[in-house]
């Protein structure tokens, strides 16, 4: 297979971008060095491996009886209230039988930055006591996924979550920034510029729900919603010292949050104790007629597991990482061993193919998910993308286009069900996992970002979890020599939260990591 | 080298349930006032997310087993991706590698076979319309029709004129309409066809080209559009030539097909499996007792009603295309002739929405004519007798022949069911 200018102009065609001939060098360059890395996938046998596409516990028939929902119509007034134009009653889309002109994006008014980190996109209600990402939407509440092409984008609906948060008592005080779409470890690939670390700002803060994890640590809001594809909400919580729940998915709904891969996308929370995230979880989490995938029949069925063994992977302990991290990762497992859990080494020998397998499944659902982003009915059009959402929407084209779909994206469904196999060996040995979130501590703004590949690599450890549609709880367990804060994440079977929220709680009862703040 | 016509036909149809395929907007789209009908799923807005309508599913399987198809127990949604302004999210929510129904048939009046490849379900698109406004020219989009369910129906390219294509055509819509999942309107759009001709040497070994025609609102134009295309491209080949692979429009008034759109290549919708919304795993209890739902077909139907009543073959079949006309004529046959009250039927004579008016002032039935009637019918009363109850309508008939139809049928129909009683019959 020979990726070259050419090959890439057609995917670009495919995936209805226009980009300019620099772009295209870019991109064939990058996308021949994630593509060499994706070639690891080629030393796993997956002859008779089955697909995984979905992790819904065999959920099956989920579909709604033929009934008129009027409360969910749209006036035409709504419908075509965010559309840049309209004639009579209809959207006006270019005349598709004459040869459009090409769009080049003009630069939208700078942004007035709100706070010191750049956390904050959008100010709502001052007494309000809960921070949400840009990526669920707001009914008539500016909602941009931190993406230009949402500019000014005010939905016509909220999402599921919001309204149970708000049914609960939580009014919204900011919409927050965050890495465009989701796409992103660090924050930095906001439209709207990075967001900074309180613990050093010239540091990112993790992403790509970076504006929630600063929000929380910082303590304007008690509660963040964020969103996990592949470490999106732990990440930042280990990078800030908060705790972040990535539940099983599917245990909250995903109706109303912008999708970024809708097979791997968690909607989660974040807090500054396990204590909090449990309360708000409990009282939000349920079945959502609007989200088929949220329907698992399991989530009743798991019991509430007392944790007893906890199991440490052996295979996160030597991919380069971190060695204050290693030690603070074991000293936590020490501190955990006296109170009488046992602690035992596991294997999970696929999970370093997570990455290469993710960054396959998630750009090619990403990439027919950015494809409604024509700017008829809502937003900017395409020439608005930013970098890495190009990138990943060329790489996700790729991968599922005629004649490389069976060798990538199916190839990577394969390792999917080989990393499952993996946590359901483990689980019969333990009954959790304990490791680390990141391989290293938080980097320099900018340090990374001439590197996709390399930021990539950041999720090394939150893959696996979120590949097979595990819960995964991320808490401080403390800081390096320079005072950047260091986590771990617990990983648990799928809807074993209550047994999750226990250790943690536990944990943060012998503890006191997660009540360091920052200097503001 | 003899070369053979192959013709196949993709049929798009709009069920009629009440909500649209993925989400609980109404489904009846049709002249409402433009993008008053939609909600967050069906405008594709950001975060929105399908939940599949149960009834057209159960009608899609129902059509897959009228045409004879094979039910995959396990069948996905899928993504089929491009990009146009009346496809709200980049993709059609659409079935690919396992779709519900496969490997069927429908047979035509000759005995042959056209196989049908695949009955699958989908959601529609939004409807466009090309104008100028102050000199510029757009396209302008209505989302009302958008998610609305369709199924598609695709034949192997076993027809070979215009002629058959026509038959199958109006084949497939009377089974469509026996089995209320569709109006088949082609004027509204919920009947759409697409035939695709070429020459081959055979069905097997297709032609290297292949030819759509798109955008035809008749029965009558697509057997017109096929013909000249077979025409027209049976020329080209005479020529030593290979005819352009594309789409093309059919204009009725000239009888002749012209150029739309040339494809060069193959499209590539890199199909992948729809990860919003769970599989679909039916049991085989579950599609039998869909096909324990099924109506009589069409073809049998007619049969029936030739031979049970002796209706002509042409009431019968105009008394079976719509669902109405025969259910009346199934409830009120008992009361009057049935053969008159058929052609009362078919030629709108009879308020369908109130029973038959009869009339009151009819003479008294005269025995002998029963009599006669009884005596000259052994093999009916025989037929009556074995349980086959339905034929007293013949006899009745019978009677208001003789009669001239100045008695009440009702009348009649109680004096020959009087006479009939046998001790023993069983019902």
């Amino acid at each position: 297979m020979k990726v070259d200018t050419t090959l890439v102009k057609h995917i670009a065609k495919l995936g209805n971008l226009t980009l300019s001939e620099a772009e295209i060098k870019l991109y064939t360059r990058q996308i021949k060095s994630i593509l060499a890395y994706i070639e690891t996938l080629n030393k796993v046998d997956t002859a008779n491996i089955k697909p995984t596409y979905q992790t819904l516990d065999k959920t099956t028939n989920v579909w709604r009886e033929d009934k008129l929902q009027p409360e969910r119509g749209l006036t035409q007034k709504q419908a075509l209230s965010q559309a840049k134009k309209t004639y009579q009653g209809y959207f006006v889309a270019d005349h598709v039988f004459s040869q459009s002109a090409k769009k080049t994006s003009t630069k939208l008014d700078k942004r007035r930055q709100i706070d010191k980190y750049n956390a904050i996109l959008t100010e709502v209600n001052s007494r309000g006591n809960l921070g949400v990402k840009d990526l669920f939407c707001t009914k008539n509440i500016e909602t941009t996924a931190g993406s230009a092409v949402l500019s000014g984008y005010k939905p016509q609906y909220s999402a599921t979550l919001i309204e149970k948060l708000e049914k609960i008592g939580f009014r919204i005080k900011n919409k927050l920034n965050q890495d465009a779409w989701g796409h992103g470890s660090s924050g930095e690939n906001s439209d709207f510029g990075p967001t900074k670390n309180p613990w050093d700002t010239t540091r990112v803060p993790g992403g790509s729900s970076s504006g929630s994890a600063v929000a929380v640590v910082t303590q304007d809001v008690e509660v963040a919603t964020g969103t996990d594809t592949c470490g999106s909400i732990r990440l930042p919580s280990n990078y800030t010292n908060i705790c972040g729940l990535k539940p099983t998915y599917g245990a909250l709904s995903r109706y109303g949050v912008i999708a970024f891969a809708s097979s791997l996308d968690c909607p989660g929370l974040f807090a500054r104790s396990v204590a909090k995230l449990k309360t708000v979880f409990s009282q939000v989490a349920g079945f959502d007629p609007k989200d088929p995938t949220s329907q698992s029949q399991a989530r009743n069925k798991a019991e509430n597991k007392k944790i007893r063994t906890i199991g440490l992977p052996r295979e996160f302990f030597t991919q380069g990482l971190n060695s204050e991290i290693k030690n603070l990762i074991q000293a936590a497992a020490k501190r955990l061993e006296k109170k009488g859990y046992w602690i035992k080494t596991v294997s999970l020998p696929h999970s370093a193919y997570g990455i290469a397998a993710y960054y396959l499944i998630a750009p090619t659902e990403t990439g027919s998910n950015l494809g409604r982003y024509d700017g008829v009915r809502y937003g900017q059009d395409r020439s608005y993308f930013g970098a890495e959402a190009k990138r990943r929407i060329m790489l996700g084209v790729f991968a599922s286009s005629a004649g490389y779909s069976a060798k990538y994206y199916t190839k990577a469904a394969k390792i999917r069900t080989l990393i499952i196999q993996d946590f359901y060996r483990a689980f019969k040995q333990v009954d959790v996992i304990l490791a680390p979130v990141a391989p290293m501590p938080p980097f320099k703004i900018g340090e990374k970002s001439a590197n996709p590949l390399e930021m990539y690599l950041a999720d090394i450890y939150a893959a696996p979890a979120s590949l097979a549609g595990l819960p995964s709880l991320a808490i401080p367990c403390g800081f390096t020599k320079n005072k950047l804060p260091v986590g771990m994440q617990l990983v648990g079977p799928r809807w074993s939260e209550p047994s999750l929220f226990e250790l943690g709680e536990e944990y943060q009862k012998i503890t006191d990591w997660h009540l360091q703040k920052p200097k503001l | 080298m003899k070369l053979q016509p192959v013709i196949g036909l993709e049929i798009h149809v709009e069920l009629k349930t009440k909500t649209g395929m993925f989400c609980g907007c109404s489904a009846d789209h049709f002249g409402k006032a433009p993008n008053t009908n939609t909600c967050p799923v069906c405008l594709g807005l950001p975060g929105a997310l399908p939940v599949p309508n149960h009834q057209a599913i159960d009608w899609a399987l129902m059509v897959g087993l009228a045409l004879n198809c094979r039910v995959n127990l396990e069948s996905t949604f899928d993504r089929k991706h491009y990009f146009y302004p009346d496809l709200p999210k980049g993709y059609q929510i659409s079935q690919y590698d396992d779709p519900f129904c496969q490997q069927g048939f429908l047979t035509l009046e000759s005995g042959k076979k056209i196989r049908i490849n695949r009955v699958h379900l989908e959601e529609d698109t939004a409807k466009m319309q090309h104008k100028t406004v102050d000199g510029k020219k757009l396209t302008l989009v209505d989302f009302n029709r958008s998610g609305v369910p369709l199924v598609e129906i695709v034949t192997e390219p076993d027809i070979a004129s215009g002629a058959e294509a026509k038959e199958f055509l109006k084949k497939l819509r009377d089974i469509l309409r026996s089995l209320a999942v569709s109006d088949c309107d082609m004027e509204k759009g919920s009947m759409r066809l697409e035939p695709n001709i070429s020459w081959s040497q055979s069905a097997d070994k297709l032609a290297k080209y292949k030819v759509e025609i798109k955008n035809l609102n008749s029965f009558r134009f697509a057997e017109g559009g096929i013909d000249y295309e077979l025409q027209r491209q049976k020329e080209i080949l005479d020529r030593g030539e290979t005819p352009v692979q594309e789409t093309r429009g059919y204009k009725p008034a000239e009888h002749k097909t012209f150029s739309q759109r040339v494809k060069e290549t193959a499209a590539d919708y890199r199909y992948f499996p729809e990860p919003d919304i769970p599989p679909i795993v039916l049991t085989q209890a579950y599609v039998e007792a869909l096909r324990g739902k099924l109506p009589k077909l069409p073809e049998i139907l007619v049969q029936e009603l030739v031979k049970d009543f002796h209706l002509s073959l042409s009431t019968a079949q105009l008394l079976i295309k719509e669902p109405l006309k025969l259910a009346y004529f199934k409830k009120y046959n008992h009361e009057v002739e049935p053969k008159t009250l058929a052609n009362l039927i078919v030629n709108k004579k009879i308020d369908l929405n109130q029973p038959p008016q009869l009339k009151t002032d009819s003479q008294a039935i005269d025995p002998k004519i029963i009599d006669e009637v009884l005596k000259e019918n052994a093999d009916v009363i025989a037929k009556y007798k074995a349980g086959k109850t339905s034929v007293i309508g013949f006899l009745v008939g019978q009677v208001m022949k003789l009669t001239h139809g100045q008695v009440d049928p009702k009348s009649v129909q109680q004096e020959l069911l009087k006479r009939l009683q046998v001790p023993n019959l069983k019902f």
